[in-house]
């Protein structure tokens, strides 16, 4: 019972997922930018444009520069989140892919930096008065998912094992439409309920960020404007207005 | 947090920190309001004149008719994170202490709105998302808060995905525009730049009268007839200026200095009296088609004449407007020499002809001018010059320092693409707004102070108009004279030795 509705659950998560934030992505995509609105100093050619965007996935360049602390919890939570994820592939995997393997080690250790990093930019979200300000239930709520979701993984790899070799056996049994035995441990249940929530509201929350960051105009323009023209299809449609200076202007 | 100058003559001072941030106090800036437009300037460019009947319904229409037009305000109404970056970074926010002075909040004004009737997350779970309503209080504080951002940038440069509020403020105001409640200040200056070709209602008679009597001003201080020509057909350059530059100090002698250097150059130049204006507040209104009107006779000046090149004066968003938003939207402009940039800034044709060495200059000349620069939001942020990115900083500073020895930048975290607004930007130069002005001016100010202490620093340039008129009004507020404040052209000026001109060592 319980492994079929986590099923259940889990193929609407996928599909509500990847439908709707490639819905998002495609509309995103469509929608035209009428101007350049790069954010100068900004580079003069595609190629800048892509080591821009890289240096800010990678590196997070902008907050870098404008917020030291922030950069700091985020590139934690960020990176260990990153790592911890791709470990996970040793779930979904037979046999496990050696890259897998190697960073399995490290994928453990970061769990913590992930912790550390959301709880350092909960505390900001509690303690900075100006971010508290900008604050909604939905900010804090998102964090609690998040640390609930690293702080039950933590659990079952440092305290109460789960089951791994049966959760591995249904998950790749749910790859291929088949739907195995689930265990039944609550620390389990409840970390893949987590993570089943977070991938359906991704797409209708804050959570966009991450697409939408190629979608920044000020960012993935190149500053080019008066090298080549940027019409947007609904201007270029616009009534012409007329050439040559009327006669009643003079004088 | 400011640094201490290590070069600083007598060593190191702290006269205060320019990035100070204030204690949050709710509603400070509540009450600053400015004037609301009449019915004909609204009507004049094609908004209802009042709040029409229905408005509700037309600005939540408004909302997802930009949402789905401009990817920019699409994107940024749902990326933000709240992650906090930009609350310490808007100079109205530092000045006020008022925490909707802050971007994210300023954003959040309408991305609260946006949310409620076009979200999931708003439509059914309002409270938790802090989605709500549009009622008239929301509108009005709309009007207050939206009237209060200069659309400098600056928080967009601090954005991990570059949300630019300076987006979402013009799009705020557009809506406002769209049912009816405009802003006296920037559509009174378009509906009469529709009608005279320039902001301040100047009339091509007026206009020719003004620029003969700078020429005699020229004549008798240089004993050259240097000539500001008007409505010169077949001329090679047309000289698009902000009309500010015929009529306000400091502005007039950037003018002056323009002339000298076309003159000393050997180009033939005018000026249109269809087009005697640089400066566009369509931006300000977030209004393409108005902003598209503006920027058109510009286009129709330059055919009309014939030239065949255009070069822009010092202005800041009419630089931003000319480089970045022009070609899109008064181009092609196939019918110009494309040997030259398409516009090009008055500081790049300048600094061509100093390094080229066409250009005589005295250095000596500014010698009592200890000098620092001001980047204006617009062309730091918004724009560029030069082919090599960050040309928008180093030209200017390359002119400064040819044109005289003593230059001094004020804290980095102030200048470049972190430079702050002069606090009169984005349509808020204005009266009846001057106490935010003088509020939005003090981190600017504290770090002009930190170099006045520093290094003796008495003279601040700035390459546009409203830096200009902003600076000279609210520098005496802050210990200055309000001629501190200079354009770049006029130490350009004061240097440059005109081919046949009497040098006082000649007398």
């Amino acid at each position: 019972m319980i492994s079929t509705v986590y099923a259940v659950l889990f193929y609407v998560a996928t599909l509500l997922l990847v439908i709707g934030v490639g819905m998002k992505v495609v509309k995103y995509a469509r929608t035209p930018v009428p101007l350049k609105i790069v954010v100068s100093p900004a580079p003069r050619t595609r190629r800048g444009v892509w080591l821009r965007m890289l240096r800010e996935v990678v590196f997070f360049e902008s907050l870098f520069k404008s917020n030291k602390w922030i950069w700091l919890f985020g590139y934690l939570f960020h990176w260990g989140m990153l790592i911890v994820l791709l470990r996970h592939l040793r779930y979904f995997t037979q046999p496990v892919w050696w890259w897998v393997e190697l960073i399995s080690p490290l994928g453990k250790l970061m769990a913590f930096v992930m912790l550390a990093g959301l709880l350092g930019l909960w505390a900001r979200r509690i303690f900075q008065e100006r971010i508290r300000y900008i604050s909604s239930p939905s900010d804090h709520l998102m964090l609690a998912l998040l640390v609930g979701i690293a702080g039950t993984g933590t659990l079952m790899t440092y305290v109460t094992h789960t089951d791994v070799i049966m959760v591995k056996a249904y998950m790749l049994g749910l790859i291929r439409l088949q739907i195995g035995e689930i265990p039944t441990d609550p620390i389990l249940l409840a970390h893949l309920g987590m993570v089943a929530l977070l991938m359906i509201i991704f797409p209708i929350s804050k959570l966009m960020h991450a697409p939408g960051l190629f979608f920044s105009p000020s960012r993935t323009q190149v500053d080019n404007a008066r090298e080549k023209r940027h019409i947007s299809k609904w201007a270029r449609n616009l009534p012409p207005l007329p050439e040559g200076i009327p006669a009643k202007e003079e004088g | 947090m400011a640094s201490l100058d290590m070069n600083a003559e007598g060593g190191p001072k702290f006269v205060g920190d320019p990035l100070k941030i204030p204690k949050l106090e709710c509603g400070a800036s509540l009450d600053t309001d400015t004037f609301k437009a009449y019915p004909e300037h609204n009507e004049a460019l094609g908004f209802p004149g009042e709040l029409i009947e229905n408005w509700q319904e037309v600005a939540i229409a408004k909302i997802g008719e930009l949402a789905s037009n401009n990817r920019a305000f699409q994107v940024y109404l749902d990326t933000c994170v709240k992650c906090g970056a930009c609350t310490d970074k808007c100079h109205y926010f530092l000045g006020t202490s008022d925490p909707k002075n802050m971007p994210v909040a300023r954003q959040d004004l309408l991305r609260s709105v946006y949310r409620r009737y076009y979200t999931f997350a708003g439509k059914y779970f309002p409270w938790l998302v802090g989605a709500r309503d549009l009622t008239k209080e929301v509108l009005d504080e709309w009007y207050t808060y939206y009237h209060q951002c200069s659309q400098c940038r600056r928080c967009a440069v601090a954005c991990p995905y570059g949300i630019d509020t300076a987006e979402i403020s013009m799009a705020a105001r557009e809506i406002l525009d769209t049912v009816g409640v405009g802003q006296k200040y920037c559509n009174e200056i378009i509906a009469k730049l529709k009608k005279t070709g320039n902001n301040l209602g100047l009339n091509p008679k007026a206009l020719r009268a003004t620029l003969e009597d700078l020429e005699e001003d020229l004549e008798d201080e240089t004993g050259i007839a240097v000539k500001i020509p008007l409505d010169v057909k077949g001329a090679d350059i047309l000289l698009i200026t902000p009309s500010a530059d015929f009529f306000a100090e400091p502005h007039i002698d950037g003018l002056l200095g323009y002339a000298k250097v076309f003159h000393s150059a050997g180009v033939s130049w005018t000026i249109s009296s269809y087009a005697s204006e640089a400066a566009n507040f369509g931006m300000f209104i977030g209004s393409y088609e108005n902003m598209r009107e503006v920027s058109w006779r510009i286009r129709q000046a330059a055919k009309d004449l014939g030239v065949k090149r255009i070069i822009f004066g010092e202005c800041g968003h009419a630089w931003r407007v000319a480089y970045s938003f022009l070609n899109t939207l008064a181009g092609p402009f196939d019918f110009l020499d494309q040997n030259y940039p398409i516009p090009q800034h008055i500081l790049e044709f300048t600094l061509d002809e100093i390094e080229s060495g066409r250009l005589k200059i005295d250095k000596s000349r500014n010698d009592a001018h200890i000098v620092t620069y001001h980047d204006s939001c617009n062309v730091a942020r918004g724009s560029a010059m030069g082919d090599k990115e960050g040309g928008q900083f180093d030209v200017p500073r390359a002119v400064l320092k040819a044109v005289c020895n003593n230059f001094h930048d004020m804290e980095r975290d102030t200048i470049r693409e972190n430079t702050f607004c002069c606090g009169g930007g984005g349509g808020l130069l204005t009266d009846d707004l001057m106490d935010l002005r003088i509020k939005g001016a003090k981190p600017r100010m504290t770090a002009l102070q930190q170099v006045t202490a520093d290094h003796g620093v008495n003279k601040m340039v700035a390459i546009c108009a409203i830096c200009k008129t902003q600076f000279s009004k609210v520098m005496p507020k802050y210990g200055y004279d309000m001629d501190t404040v200079q354009s770049a052209h006029q130490l350009v000026a004061n240097a440059v030795i005109l081919d046949g001109q009497e040098t006082e060592e000649a007398e």
